[in-house]
């Protein structure tokens, strides 16, 4: 399981997910804080490719043994592609977060979203809060 | 940790999955004090006690222990128990916690002359051993299942029961009170590994074991729970004539076991197409796929069934499958 970290690189939304920003591209995932707040993950219910997500609803879900989680949008866009590996093995989700872990990759709708999300530190500042 | 039946519970310590696979693998212990003690003591406890549970008391020696139903008069399961038999004048009752009340108040209300119920549940700590290793583990010798002596372990005196809630070889061992956190500890130190509610539900499940509160309740009955078993019909317990009835004319609906066929995991109150209703669902540890039970209409209880389960919306197909669901390779 991985240790608590919020990469620097990444934007992050207040509902515990991130993007990784590539021009008009991004790829989205959860933070550490809500895989360790979910537990094991044992299912990640994509979105198909092709779909429209919005930013701040949900797009996908993810459960664990006890519980399910919508997992939101930090971002709109069209899903370029998902990560089979998180389908098929959703515990890499809960081993690797921020890598192998990755949800979908998007082309992104409006870069001009990418304004409204926290950086590394206002996201370790929300959290702390929580 | 979180609030259960009044009592602050561990849904987890490492995991719901790494302690599942333990029990399974080897030997996991779970603290169920919040469980119910009740005495039933006097001349007349045995006759007492054969008019308010389903199962037959007569088939009981001391030292034996039986699986049974607390019945209403509508054939419902006020509480699913397990009866221990110390003496001809003497049972002890292991209530689920949440109905600890509501069994203690029925019995009292009913209580015969020589006969005294007695709610001695803040008395006794339960820790549940369970897995392939609990014996070996604990240093305790086989016995049958369903027998209960008086034992210890490392210095704290126990009453060893063999019976549990996993499907598994294990023993539940009740101590006093004070002595708890000695025998919690003991345990531990043998190596065998903590394991929380989460566990246990997920444990239950694959073995089709029901839970008080969702796959049976005050309005469900044995015959429609698969528990026709657990009811002596021939003797006359609260509600017998209903499930006499029932069980004559064939219930109308089942409680079925199920396996998801698509990527899906059922939970309790999702609607089954055609009438039915989940109860209990959950990815099953060891077999790493959507498992569950819940009602459908008799004729679509059959394994190999297909069904449709409502999962928030989407259809996600399923079948019936025999009961366990879950079987040990051998």
């Amino acid at each position: 399981v991985a240790t608590e970290s919020y990469p620097d690189d990444l934007r992050y939304h207040p509902e515990h997910d991130w993007a990784r920003i590539d021009g008009d591209e991004a790829v989205l995932g959860i933070t550490w804080y809500a895989q360790d707040s979910l537990g094991e993950l044992v299912l990640f219910d994509a979105p198909e490719v092709g779909a429209t997500i919005a930013k701040d609803a949900s797009y996908a879900e993810v459960e664990s043994v006890k519980a399910v989680s919508d997992v939101v949008a930090p971002l709109s866009g069209e899903v370029l592609e998902v990560n089979q590996k998180a389908i098929d093995e959703p515990e890499t989700v809960n081993e690797d977060p921020y890598g192998e872990g990755w949800l979908v990759r998007i082309r992104l709708a409006d870069p001009g979203e990418t304004d409204q999300l926290m950086d590394a530190g206002a996201y370790r500042a929300h959290i702390a809060e929580l | 940790m979180v609030p259960f039946a009044g009592w602050e519970m561990p849904v987890q310590y490492t995991g719901v999955i790494p302690e599942h696979l333990a029990v399974r693998a080897d030997a996991g212990a779970f603290d169920v004090s919040h469980m119910g003690q009740l005495h039933v003591e006097g001349p007349m406890a045995h006759e007492f006690l054969q008019a308010m549970l389903s199962n037959d008391l007569d088939r009981l020696s001391d030292g034996e222990a039986q699986y049974t139903l607390l019945t209403n008069e509508r054939g419902g399961i006020v509480d699913d128990l397990i009866v221990y038999r110390m003496s001809h004048g003497h049972y002890l009752l292991v209530v689920n916690a949440g109905n600890r009340e509501a069994a203690y108040g029925w019995l009292k209300e009913r209580e015969a002359r020589g006969t005294e119920v007695r709610d001695a549940s803040d008395e006794y700590a339960l820790v549940a051993v369970q897995g392939p290793r609990s014996l070996e583990r604990l240093g305790l010798d086989d016995a049958p299942a369903f027998t209960h002596a008086m034992g210890e372990v490392d210095g704290v005196e126990v009453m060893v029961c063999r019976t549990g809630y996993t499907g598994e070889k294990g023993v539940e061992l009740m101590c006093a009170e004070d002595d708890a956190v000695a025998l919690w500890d003991a345990v531990l130190a043998r190596g065998v590994s903590p394991a929380g509610l989460g566990a246990r539900d997920t444990l239950r499940l694959e073995v089709c074991y029901p839970l008080h509160g969702n796959d049976i309740t005050q309005d469900t009955d044995a015959i429609a729970a698969g528990l026709a078993w657990t009811c002596a019909l021939d003797t006359d317990f609260t509600g017998a004539d209903v499930l006499r009835r029932i069980k004559e004319e064939g219930p109308q609906r089942r409680l079925a076991a199920f396996v998801m066929e698509e990527r899906a995991i059922p939970r309790p109150e999702m609607p089954i197409e055609g009438g039915g209703e989940v109860t209990s669902g959950t990815q099953s540890p060891s077999l790493d796929v959507g498992i569950g039970m819940g009602y459908v209409p008799a004729a679509r209880a059959a394994p190999d069934t297909e069904l449709v389960i409502d999962v928030r919306g989407k259809p996600r197909r399923a079948r019936v499958v025999k009961k366990p669901i879950y079987r040990k390779e051998s």
